[in-house]
């Protein structure tokens, strides 16, 4: 044997097998099946539908107050709760105002509304109980003027949170801690200077401790000054196996100041007391009042000053309320993303598919770009329908929605599209280890739509915020668009529209999910026959 | 007359023979059986000791004890949805129509069958439920001393519930059968069981409005059929409690009548 034989080489030339050509076999295979078609149209349609519905059957939830109240808006844009107390006098241009606070009590409504209800609001005092809300709040505010959502700045005692400074509804900065009595007052000062506001607090009167500036760009000439109270609604978790429930009623603080000083220039008059907001203000709040002995003020206030947080006693909705179909468009599509690699099972064109290109890891892959931007454009088209029409229907109705930036509500309809082409990407996953159609289906409505939707209403908090952390259905997240502030006590849970992740950390669990899903579904496509 | 009859009765002996036969010797039936068994259980253990009576208003602890039914009627779900799914799918259905061609009497035998596996697993599920909840919930407080007896069978209400359970498992086989027969796909006719079952509870917590949440929920297969597990506050529920599993009754054979008309009029 001396020469080497050639081995055989076809003359034809090799069909182009590249990535391209994959994604439109997996495309071909999609769009030539009628019922998948017909399925993705009807994912968006019953998505849209459900959503008009469930926004067509609501009521306005102010209907029972006498009328919607009007709710103010904060310089930033969102809806905020303007309702203090106030005793003030106009300042004209640069000036300071300093006081001594000497004691901060208060009224909470009974202790553990009734199961089931919430503690009704009509004259929730008569049975109260002595006690401070964490976040009541007396102090010193400058504000723009005394109509609501008003630009200003404060600085504070609170109940249990020390001294703060905080301005325009969402910033806060924390004083010197502590509770303030008789034995340990504390002394509030606010400095203007142009539209520059700083807060200082002291324990003697003497040494003075800068805590923060604000700045109020556009603060006109002429502001009010003066001492305010507030105290915001009671919110108590009730807890109950698979039953969870705010008891939230409105209460009542009452602050004494001495000591007080303004300098500046201002117009001749005495101290004058106004209820802001009251109890039409769009804010669960209690009528409040003043009386001046000397120099000491005694205040009392109920209300808050902060953005509006949802719950159990919101005034409004969040356009998220009008994406309640989501669940019937995940349940469809993870049918469709089963059948996407089932049926390929069940006819043997498995078979074929492999036979034409080998490389088994990029079948996958081609299936599942396909797959998924079929789902995600169809759930993008639906989502901006549902939530523009569910606004829509919801306002006709008289109902408020939270107002939220253009960036927010963009965010939710490409995230709610996200969510759906995610998993209908996990159910092709879990169809390719699975193999079995049922058994695949099952699996991802147990795992992505079962826990929000069903477990998460029933169980009590701890155990829902548990969920919402580690399973899939983390990533409803992404549709949640009123923040949660420190600042502001509420009942943040998942019933009530927080979720424990923020809301791109939620669908970056479901990302991990798939990206799991997807390894595994690689791994036994390569090492199993098909 | 008499002949023919004793005629129809064989070829349903023969057809019941057969499905019990195909059923039995498929080992997904046994796994299925058994885990609708084990995580109606254990679900229903979770919940029972999770529960404790310092939470306010009297609780109605057998229908606590029977929450595991929840969970369980999925599986029980896939049972049914496989027996007639996995048929088409491997092409066996020509092969049982050519034997049998009255396909009616093979719909009958099949329903006959998978309620059957349904109501023994289902018997179990709910036995050992309930004796899960006997020997928890009086370590949580739940004992007579509280106003709570020891959940028995002897009782009216909680036997009601216990058999009625067992009933709802069964309806939920005839349902996803039926369904199952008209859609000829496993992973379809799962998604719209699933979607029927839990479909409901979801949009009743969307409307706000509680006139329509009540005839959501006397309409929906799950949340009607379910008030067959309450034993407490009567007044309360939605729907009657026989009435509700007849609602869920009516929707079984919908489906069926739906499954068998689609199976006579189509080609296999």
């Amino acid at each position: 044997m001396t020469g080497t034989t050639t081995p055989y080489r076809s003359d034809m030339r090799a069909g182009r097998d590249g990535f391209a050509q994959l994604l439109q076999a997996e495309w071909t295979k999609f769009r030539t099946v009628r019922g998948w078609v017909i399925g993705m149209v009807a994912a968006a349609l019953v998505m849209v539908l459900l959503s008009v519905l469930s926004a067509a059957g609501d009521r306005p939830n102010c209907a029972g107050r006498g009328g919607c109240p009007s709710i103010a808006v904060g310089p930033g844009g969102e809806a905020v709760a303007d309702s203090y107390y106030v005793v003030h006098q106009p300042l004209d241009g640069n000036g300071t105002i300093t006081v001594r606070v000497t004691s901060l009590t208060g009224l909470l409504p009974p202790a553990g509304g009734a199961f089931g209800q919430p503690v009704p609001p009509a004259d929730p005092l008569s049975a109260g109980r002595p006690g401070v809300e964490p976040w009541a709040k007396a102090g010193l505010i400058v504000a723009e003027s005394t109509k609501q959502g008003s630009p200003y700045a404060a600085v504070m005692v609170t109940g249990s949170h020390g001294v703060r400074m905080q301005y325009n509804y969402t910033h806060d900065t924390a004083g010197s801690p502590g509770a303030v009595s008789t034995r340990s007052p504390r002394w509030l000062r606010l400095t203007r200077a142009g539209d520059t506001l700083t807060g200082y607090d002291s324990t003697d009167g003497a040494r003075w401790i800068k805590i923060g500036t604000a700045l109020l760009t556009g603060l006109s000439t002429t502001v009010q000054s003066g001492l305010f109270v507030t105290s915001p609604q009671d919110a108590q978790m009730n807890q109950h196996p698979f039953v969870t429930e705010g008891a939230v009623g409105p209460t009542l603080a009452t602050g004494v100041f001495d000591d007080l000083s303004l300098q500046g220039a201002r117009p001749p008059g005495a101290w004058s007391g106004d209820d802001i907001g009251g109890p039409e203000g769009g804010y669960p709040a209690l009528a409040g009042g003043f009386h001046q002995t000397g120099g000491s003020f005694t205040v009392s206030g109920s209300g808050d000053i902060a953005p509006q947080v949802g719950g159990v006693e919101s005034v409004g909705l969040t356009i998220d309320y009008s994406l309640a179909g989501t669940f019937a468009g995940l349940i469809v599509v993870i049918v469709l993303g089963t059948l996407f690699i089932t049926a390929e099972y069940r006819r043997g064109l498995i078979r074929a598919t492999l036979a034409a290109s080998p490389r088994r890891g990029r079948v996958l892959a081609a299936k599942a770009i396909v797959i998924g931007a079929v789902t995600f454009v169809t759930g993008l088209a639906a989502a901006a329908v549902a939530v523009v029409l569910g606004e829509h229907v919801l306002r006709a109705n008289h109902n408020y929605i939270y107002p939220v930036s253009t960036l927010t509500e963009l965010r939710v309809i490409v995230g709610s599209a996200a969510l759906l082409a995610l998993a209908t990407i996990v159910a092709l996953a879990l169809g390719t280890v699975l193999r079995r159609g049922a058994a695949t289906v099952t699996t991802a409505i147990v795992a992505i739509v079962l826990p929000y939707y069903i477990l998460v209403p029933a169980l009590p908090a701890g155990a829902a915020q548990w969920l919402l952390r580690v399973t899939p259905a983390a990533a409803f997240a992404i549709q949640q668009t009123l923040p949660q502030y420190p600042q502001v006590s509420n009942l943040y849970t998942p019933a009530n529209g927080y979720f424990p992740l923020a809301p791109w950390a939620g669908l970056a669990v479901l990302c991990a999910y798939t990206a799991l899903a997807l390894g595994l579904a690689a791994f036994f496509l390569r090492r199993r026959d098909a | 007359m008499r002949h023919a009859l004793q005629a129809e009765w064989t070829s349903m002996r023969g057809a019941l023979h057969a499905e019990w036969t195909k059923l039995r010797t498929v080992a997904s039936t046994g796994w299925l059986a058994l885990a609708a068994i084990a995580l109606t259980v254990a679900l229903s253990a979770v919940v029972t000791a999770a529960v404790n009576t310092t939470t306010g208003s009297h609780q109605d602890i057998t229908k606590l004890s029977l929450t595991g039914i929840d969970l369980g009627q999925a599986v029980i779900a896939i049972l049914a949805v496989l027996t007639i799914t996995n048929e088409y799918g491997a092409g066996m259905i020509c092969v049982t129509l050519a034997a049998m061609p009255r396909r009616p009497t093979v719909l009958a035998a099949k329903a006959a069958i998978v309620s059957g596996v349904a109501l023994a697993a289902g018997a179990i599920a709910v036995l050992c439920c309930l004796l899960v909840g006997r020997i928890i919930l009086p370590a949580n407080g739940f004992t007579p001393a509280h106003g709570y007896a020891l959940l028995s069978l002897a009782s009216g209400p909680t036997l009601r519930a216990a058999a009625g359970s067992v009933l709802y498992l069964a309806l939920i086989a005839l349902l996803s059968l039926g369904i199952a027969t008209a859609v000829r796909d496993a992973a379809t006719a799962i998604g719209v069981v699933l979607g029927l079952l839990y479909g409901f509870p979801v949009l009743v917590q969307l409307v706000s409005d509680p006139h329509w949440q009540r005839r959501l929920q006397q309409i929906g297969p799950m949340t009607a059929g379910l008030a067959i597990q309450a034993t407490t506050n009567p007044r309360g529920l939605p729907i009657a409690p026989w009435a509700g599993l007849g609602v869920l009754a009516a929707w079984a054979a919908a489906a069926l009548l739906a499954g068998g008309l689609l199976l006579r009029l189509r080609d296999a």
